[in-house]
């Protein structure tokens, strides 16, 4: 029977309990939202006792249904002070999902100044004093839990970013290979850190499979949504060719490729961190250009990064983050990008957060444009060891900007801009401006419809349809976040017909329901209006729906773009 | 006229990265595509001068074209 398990930190005790009816449809985001909705009080500070950390595998983790093995995590976020949703691959999901877990839900914070682990297996969850790895940085700590309780254990564990309370803290999640993925955004690795929780093993030995209420229905939807993945060409065949850093040379030729902190929309040195050039390197020195985060992905838009004499570098060397290190801090050399991006998994720490982060410290004059050896540097001398620039520069763009007095700061709710300028991409403008995650571009992904042609076109440089698609897009996300799936089977279920109702088929038969597309539509809303609703007691009000000023007073290049949406535009976005 | 042709993804397979061609005035965007040996359902975004455009757009002298398979991310 699927069970709630609660980690009391405050008294180092545990509970089991049985998943209560109205949380018994929910899983993923959904789950995560509504248990922080209904438990942590809004106005609570998100590093004190209040606050509580969820992890839940999504409806469908855990069965072969093709990409449904990612996490989430939900706590109130210390980078934005709304609450939060961040969603990774890696192993633990699925462990978590054959062990019957619903949700870990984790409270207080110890009365000792000690650190701990959770076990988490087929007895329930441990918690242990933890001394030896404590201090240690992500690669290590994996290594010496695969020594201590052997190498299929699954981890969740924070680097010294998230020991230090750092606001652009990760939670790292190994993947099948021992390497790491991320829940990224929003700091989640301080809340984690803020509870003395170095790291979390998980063991799911003896843990029976997945039940399937009907396994002929599921095995036959299965089958459609898999050959939906394969037939389409993003999914099929783009992004496990070059990966999602694909995108650089298209938002790049398109004009919305934000260089030198968004100041202008091209990159002079795209080329050289394209996905094309980066797909010919990874295969001349011997790396694999695909390969996936979790056991049942189909689409494998990750890939392993290998330096000149063909020695492992990185993996999961994503689009979002190759563009902040390269295009936004004028850096051209992708090795160096691929060397901070594996410093940034060993330290715990956000990669797009970080990456806007080094665009403001740039104009900040902290270090020179294009730097990249002074930014390897400051990774690993100063974040990495929490110096006092370090910790500024670890609470992200928002924190470095307000130190050092810049004006520019491409954030929204303290959460930094990602790889899209919103001038010249305007429907992923509204997304940044109404995310109940702040400034998040999975949240409502209109670079599909904006500039990828897929699910339609909308012209990306007028304001007409923009607000209508970033909320479909957003109610959508919300779904398909509660069922685990990645997010990238939205390409194909834009555009195929098929996908999206065996998606829907593969859930009623998991759990022998009839849910209808509108069913699914309407608990997105309900996840939506769930989120806003915490964030308003929270103090946030249609005023932080908008987009920092320099969007609509400074135009970008090529196309002279302008941010121009008044404030009553942008607020229609909520009347659903 | 002089076009600039860029090629991307698998486009770049046996053909190029980027061209100088001259082409007579009227020239569409599809008349190019067709003579590179792509036919209109390979094609994913077409890109004129850093806009989006139909295949059918006509081309002047100086216009960058961008041709792109259905590619993604995020
Ligand atoms: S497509 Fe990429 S992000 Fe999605 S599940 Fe596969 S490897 Fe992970």
């Amino acid at each position: 029977m699927d069970k709630i398990i609660r980690i009391n930190m405050n008294d180092l005790s545990t509970s089991t309990e049985t998943v209560p009816a109205a949380w018994a449809g929910l899983g993923g985001r959904g789950l995560t939202s509504t248990i922080v909705a209904a438990e942590v009080p809004p106005t609570c500070h998100a590093l004190g006792p209040n606050n509580k950390l969820v992890f839940a595998p999504g409806l469908l983790t855990g069965t072969p249904a093709a990409n449904s093995g990612r996490l989430s995590a939900g706590a109130k976020s210390p980078l934005t002070g709304t609450i939060k949703e961040s969603n990774a691959g890696g192993t633990a999901a699925q462990m978590l999902a054959r062990l019957d877990i619903k949700a870990l839900i984790i409270e207080g914070i110890p009365k000792e100044d000690k650190w701990y682990s959770l076990h988490v297996s087929m007895e329930g969850v441990a918690i242990r004093e933890e001394t030896e790895l404590v201090g240690k940085w992500n690669f290590a700590v994996i290594e010496a839990i695969e020594a201590r309780l052997g190498k299929k254990t699954g981890i969740l564990t924070i680097g010294p970013a998230g020991e230090m309370k750092m606001t652009a803290a990760n939670i790292s999640v190994k993947d099948p290979d021992s390497k790491i993925r991320s829940h990224g955004r929003g700091g989640l690795g301080a809340v984690m850190g803020s509870k003395k929780i170095k790291f979390i093993s998980i063991d799911d030995q003896g843990a029976p499979k997945v039940p399937i209420a009907d396994p002929e229905k599921f095995k036959t939807a299965a089958r459609v949504f898999a050959k939906a993945l394969m037939d389409h060409p993003v999914s099929g065949e783009g992004l496990p060719t070059y990966g999602t850093n694909v995108l650089v040379n298209i938002l790049n030729e398109a004009g919305g490729l934000p260089t030198r902190n968004f100041t202008v929309g091209n990159f002079d040195g795209a080329d050289k961190i394209s996905g094309e050039t980066m797909h010919d390197t990874i295969v001349a020195r011997g790396g694999k250009p695909k390969h996936g985060c979790h056991a049942g992905c189909i689409i494998q838009c990750s890939q392993v990064y290998h330096d000149q004499q063909g020695k492992y570098v990185t993996s999961g060397f994503e689009y979002e983050t190759i563009w902040g290190l390269g295009a936004d801090c004028c850096i051209d050399n992708l090795d160096d990008i691929a060397r901070a991006d594996n410093l940034m998994d060993d330290i715990g720490i956000d990669s797009i957060e970080t990456a806007v982060m080094f665009g403001v410290a740039m104009e900040a004059g902290i270090l020179p444009w294009g730097d990249s050896k002074e930014m390897l540097r400051i990774l690993t001398e100063e974040i990495g060891r929490g110096t006092p620039l370090g910790r500024i520069l670890g609470g992200g763009a928002g924190s470095v900007g307000k130190t050092y007095g810049v004006t520019r700061v491409p954030v929204v709710k303290n959460q930094g801009i990602p790889a899209y300028d919103p001038r010249s991409v305007k429907g992923i403008g509204i997304t940044y401006a109404t995310s109940t995650m702040g400034a998040d571009h999975t949240a409502g992904y209109t670079i599909a419809t904006n500039i990828l042609n897929v699910g339609g076109y909308v012209d990306p440089l007028k304001k007409d349809g923009q607000v209508e698609l970033s909320r479909n897009l957003q109610i959508a996300t919300a779904a398909v976040d509660s069922t685990g799936m990645c997010i990238f089977i939205a390409f194909p279920a834009l555009d195929i017909p098929e996908c999206l109702p065996a998606l829907i088929d593969m859930i009623n038969a998991r759990f022998g329901i009839n849910l209808t597309g509108d069913d699914v539509t309407n608990l997105g809303k309900h996840i939506l209006k769930v989120e806003h609703q915490f964030n308003i007691e929270a103090g946030f009000s249609n005023i932080h729906d908008r987009l920092p000023e320099f969007f609509a007073t400074e135009t970008v290049a090529p196309h002279n773009a302008i941010w121009d949406f008044s404030a009553a535009e942008i607020d229609e976005f909520w009347n659903f | 006229m002089n076009i600039t042709v860029k090629l991307f993804a698998t486009f770049r397979n046996g053909r190029f990265k980027v061209a100088r061609q001259e082409h007579p005035q009227g020239t569409s965007c599809r008349t190019i595509m067709l003579g590179l040996g792509l036919s209109e359902d390979e094609i994913g975004v077409v890109l004129v001068n850093g806009r989006h455009v139909p295949l059918d757009q006509v081309l002047h002298d100086g216009d960058t074209l961008a041709l792109f398979p259905l590619v993604g991310g995020g």
